[in-house]
């Protein structure tokens, strides 16, 4: 029961192709067996995106102790279907100077890239719409595309508040793919492999690497690169309300400002499914309950605890954003590269030992050189 | 089958003429803007070839460098100047007409080269799996030389930009 409770989607999938195979020809089941997965993605990424948006305001509603939505259906289960037809059936409004074709283009190319990423994510056991022995440099690499949308739809604007927001977001990009991307190799290191699937069997029975020193801290700088990565607060510095009016999206109305928005909750789903992948052993768990309810579980804790970071914390300042990306983010992940490898080649009460050694001095070396500095007293000199 | 093999080259040559057409949008467009997504597009038409080619890891490295951090950085420096708002910046000067009969005599030696080495294919080669083991052995042991020498010209660049930015003394 639990295995077939386990593997119900390849069931039913290989049950589709197999009615479909009685009378077609054999190139279009092959097709059949690429446009299901892709459909199946392209379907329910929306799904996910919408009640992300309820579950978002109905925890912060929490926080901020009120109800959040609860007018539409139950719970206010139905408002993201009544937020959507809003959407649909507000003006488009394109400004006169923009530049029409691109401010037309980017709304669409930013929820090509979420889309596509959900590709390589393992979901369950099986449970991958394609398992490219290539699959997390894919994952990176594409999710790279998101900026550059981003910014072609606050450069067609032509408007000022829009392109400082493109440009925050640039900056912030450039800042956090860095430690991003070093944050992640400990893990290729150990697993010497790039397929998501196999760093995912690589973790199976509990051993998952957020419980190794290197990953418990590689696990904590890749999470927070990722909710810097999806312009979530406390790094919404693209797109901050008192500052720059909406940011990159300031132009924008109707369905295309609701592209815009998700992008954002795709990107944080499939951010949070890479960092679960990763770090916390992907659909890994007890055996009693499907895998891909423990994949859907973990995600559905990381991206909780976005919400909880929006509840609660204040926007940083540029500087302190700038600061923390490359005085202590980078430097901490490339000595924890160094960390890894120690674990991976010395023998288990000599790997512990090291690893913690060198955890430590890291650490310190961090807090002596990132000392509060007081700032030069400024001279003012009077022209005479 | 065949039908899909059909498929698959039509693919093939609509990739290959996104890719030359982008590149000639590139030193043609009047706005730098325009030139960089054009320059972006023609870029990913090489990691498809790539992926054609069966060359995953190259393609996804293509993607992951080049337009995930050259064109940002690119980008970021067109923003840093005020080319930016400029509708149009023209391309070409008068000496258009030279440049492109060099070019013609330069692609008729390219073009003669190309046919004429024979490419042999190394069967083995075509079934080898890509590993990041074998990646990193390669890189580590046969390739070290050029890897080395990567490093160093980064460092000296990184070094360079740290002394050019500098403000104090």
């Amino acid at each position: 029961m639990t295995e077939f409770l386990d593997q119900i989607f390849i069931i039913a999938k290989n049950g589709a192709l197999n009615f479909l195979g009685v009378f077609l020809p054999d190139w279009m089941i092959l097709l059949a067996r690429i446009l299901i997965s892709v459909v199946t993605l392209v379907a329910i990424a929306p799904v996910v995106m919408m009640y992300m948006t309820w579950l978002e305001r109905k925890v912060l509603g929490r926080i901020q102790n009120r109800y959040g939505p609860n007018r539409v259906g139950i719970f206010g289960l139905l408002q993201p279907i009544a937020d959507g037809i809003k959407m649909l059936t507000k003006e488009d409004l394109v400004p006169k100077n923009a530049d029409k074709v691109i401010h037309f283009i980017a709304p669409m190319v930013i929820v090509i890239a979420p889309l596509l990423v959900l590709a390589v994510l393992p979901f369950g056991r099986n449970l991958i719409a394609a398992d490219l022995n290539v699959g997390l440099l894919f994952f990176l690499g594409v999710s790279t595309f998101g900026v550059i949308a981003l910014f072609m739809g606050s450069w067609s604007s032509k408007n000022k508040y829009s392109l400082l927001g493109g440009m925050r977001a640039f900056a912030q990009m450039i800042s956090y793919e860095i430690p991003m991307l070093l944050s992640v190799v400990p893990v290729i290191l150990t697993t010497s492999s790039l397929s998501t699937v196999a760093i995912v069997e690589a973790q199976l029975q509990g051993k998952w690497f957020i419980f190794t020193p290197w990953g418990g801290f590689a696990s904590l700088v890749f999470f927070l690169c990722g909710v810097a990565e999806v312009n979530r607060t406390p790094f919404d510095l693209p797109e901050a309300e008192s500052e720059i009016v909406a940011g990159f999206h300031t132009e924008y109305s109707g369905m295309k400002f609701a592209l815009f928005y998700m992008a954002e909750f795709i990107s944080t789903f499939a951010i949070s499914g890479l960092a679960v992948t990763l770090f916390l052993g992907g659909w890994d768990g007890p055996g009693i309950l499907p895998s891909w309810f423990w994949f859907g579980l973990k995600t559905l804790i990381l991206i909780l605890i976005m919400i909880w970071f929006r509840g609660t914390l204040p926007r940083f300042r540029v500087d302190q954003l700038m600061g923390f990306a490359w005085k202590v983010f980078l430097p901490f992940t490339l000595g924890n590269i160094f960390i890894a490898a120690l674990w991976v080649s010395l023998p288990f009460p000599g790997n512990f030992i090291a690893d913690t050694i060198g955890i430590t001095v890291i650490l310190t070396l961090l807090q002596v050189f990132n000392r509060k500095e007081m700032p030069k007293k400024r001279k003012y000199l009077c022209a005479n | 089958m065949e039908f899909l093999y059909f498929l698959a080259k039509t693919g093939f040559y609509a990739t290959a003429l996104v890719t030359l057409g982008s590149a000639v949008l590139v030193v043609t467009l009047r706005n730098l803007f325009h030139c960089a997504l054009a320059l972006i597009l023609c870029l990913l038409g090489v990691a498809a070839t790539y992926l054609y080619l069966k060359a995953e890891f190259l393609a996804m490295i293509q993607i992951l460098l080049y337009i995930g951090a050259i064109m940002t950085l690119l980008i970021f420096a067109i923003m840093l100047t005020n080319r930016l708002a400029d509708q149009s910046v023209s391309q070409t000067n008068r000496q258009s007409l030279p440049a492109f009969a060099l070019l013609a005599v330069f692609n008729v030696f390219c073009i003669a080269s190309l046919t004429a080495v024979p490419w042999k294919i190394n069967p083995a080669s075509l079934t080898a799996p890509i590993d990041a083991k074998i990646l990193g052995a390669h890189l580590m042991g046969t390739y070290v030389f050029p890897f080395e020498i990567i490093s160093v010209v980064l460092i000296i660049a990184l070094v360079g930009a740290v002394i050019l930015g500098r403000t104090d003394q």
